[in-house]
């Protein structure tokens, strides 16, 4: 049972993506887990033949055993179409224990060809709304018997009334168990994750205001022939300013563990999504410092649709080394954050709006951004963080570099 | 597109964005952005799913005219 993040003590498995024997690569979605944020997409970093598996419903403690990985020591192309076929006629015995050494090689091979033959097929994603999911589960509607009509054919909540059973005998309820996510646990969540951070860290706050309106007209021309989907947000060039400048001034980046600040080697922005009917989740843009903005744009597209459908990875959960918050057109001026434990530093942006400003002495109407930092005082002090702020205000002010 | 075709779609579109959100609740002149709580994120979304569904561009010196239901609807039956 993976960490998801430094609040999370325990998690319920909800359904297994692969079957024992299948062959798992780095990075492969193998199954989902109930978390307090959700059901989380768990990833695996291990290559082999995966056994072992806990049964579905189990609750674990983080650090718990889900499954066993074993390596495999010869191709699983090794075994003839024979002997798969036959695996798969009569299931092979489980693989008992973690095969160590030679001798479990020749077992491994029949399980690894059968997972072959009858792996699932890639799993796709039912897309749906997490309405949608809820009505579906209350009702005992698999998903995957549903024609969507919502964007991109996602399931809304109307295809799953209009599904409904009226009257008829039920259907058979769906085979794993619907994604839920409860608002109560959520908040739990947050509440210990951020009542660690206000006891334990020290905070110091500073704030900048920043002119943004070289960004502005560089965002405008931008945006002005590109289809609807290709056009850019504030938003984009905010977290690429802001990953460049952590990557200017790494002693930010990263995470205080065993009473010292341990930076990070690559910047995995932690981006803050408000949830729909409440609570909060700030998953990773993965190396947003290396990312070209259009990239980072479909990056922010995806994990804010997936955070609030419920489809997000282990690694997006449990990789972020600080997190921004961008309050959005509507949002207020400014946001003095709560670092996330055991980050470093927060980074905030409040609304874009006009302000006046001098420039050249004159006062002129500009669009102006406050940008903020909440910082660990343990691990840095107002000087560095300032240098973070000027190093984004720079990085702002010359959009076509970003 | 009639209006009732414009309205249907606008409802579709918006349903997978914020599946609570009800555009019938919304007067009107009122803008819909604060009216059904979108982010900037969720109005580029709308309109990426209504220029998908349309078939047309809908530049973005236009999008202001979407910001509210009569706007939206009227942007619709024209284009």
């Amino acid at each position: 049972m993976p960490a998801l993040g430094a609040d999370m003590e325990s998690g319920r498995l909800l359904e297994w993506r692969v079957s024992a024997g299948s062959l798992v690569r780095p990075g492969d979605v193998v199954a989902v887990v109930e978390t307090q944020k959700g059901a989380i997409d768990v990833e695996i970093f291990l290559e082999g033949t995966i056994e072992d598996l806990v049964p579905v419903g189990t609750e674990l403690p983080v650090g718990g055993l889900l499954a066993r990985v074993r390596g495999m020591h010869e191709p699983a192309t090794a075994a003839s179409p024979q002997a798969a076929a036959a695996a798969v006629a009569a299931p092979a015995p489980a693989p008992a224990r973690v095969a160590a050494g030679h001798e479990g090689t020749r077992a491994a091979a029949i399980p690894a060809a059968q997972a072959f033959m009858s792996a699932p097929q890639a799993s796709t994603r039912i897309k749906a709304s997490p309405g949608a999911r809820r009505r579906a589960h209350a009702l005992g509607i698999d998903l995957a018997a549903l024609r969507g009509s919502g964007p991109d054919g996602s399931i809304v909540l109307q295809d799953v009334e209009a599904g409904a059973p009226t009257g008829e005998a039920p259907r058979e309820p769906a085979a794993a168990p619907a994604r839920r996510f409860d608002p109560a646990q959520m908040r739990a969540a947050i509440a210990a994750a951020m009542g660690r951070s206000k006891r334990e860290i020290p905070h110091y706050y500073l704030t900048l205001a920043v002119d943004f309106a070289a960004a502005d007209r560089w965002l405008a021309a931008f945006n002005a022939e590109r289809p609807p989907a290709e056009r850019l947000l504030p938003a984009a060039l905010l977290l690429k300013a802001s990953a460049l400048a952590l990557r200017a001034v790494p002693q930010l980046n990263g995470f205080w563990r065993d009473g010292a600040a341990q930076p990070a080697p690559a910047v995995h922005v932690g981006w803050a999504i408000s949830l729909r009917g409440g609570g909060l989740v700030a998953p990773a843009v993965h190396d947003a410092d290396r990312k070209a903005l259009p990239e980072l744009m479909a990056a922010l597209r995806d994990l804010v649709q997936r955070a609030r459908s419920g489809g997000l990875r282990s690694s997006e959960l449990a990789d972020p080394t600080v997190t921004v918050t961008s309050l959005g057109e509507r949002g207020a001026d400014g946001v003095q954050g709560v670092i996330y434990p055991p980050q470093l530093a927060l980074i905030g942006f409040g609304r874009i709006a006009p302000r006046p400003w001098v420039a050249d002495g004159q006062v002129l109407a500009r669009p102006v951004v406050h940008v903020s930092l909440a910082a660990d005082h343990r691990a840095s002090d107002g000087h560095l963080g300032g240098q973070l702020l000027a190093a984004i205000d720079a990085a702002l002010q010359k959009p076509e570099g970003l | 597109m009639d209006e009732a075709q414009a309205r249907e779609l606008a409802a579709a579109v918006l349903a997978g964005i914020a599946p609570e959100a009800d555009l019938a609740a919304v007067g009107p002149d009122e803008d819909l952005r604060s009216a059904l709580d979108l982010d900037s994120m969720d109005f580029m979304n709308l309109v990426v799913g209504l220029s998908e569904r349309t078939g047309r561009p809908i530049p973005e010196a236009d999008t202001p005219r979407l910001y509210t239901p009569r706007g939206l609807l009227a942007y619709l039956v024209q284009h």
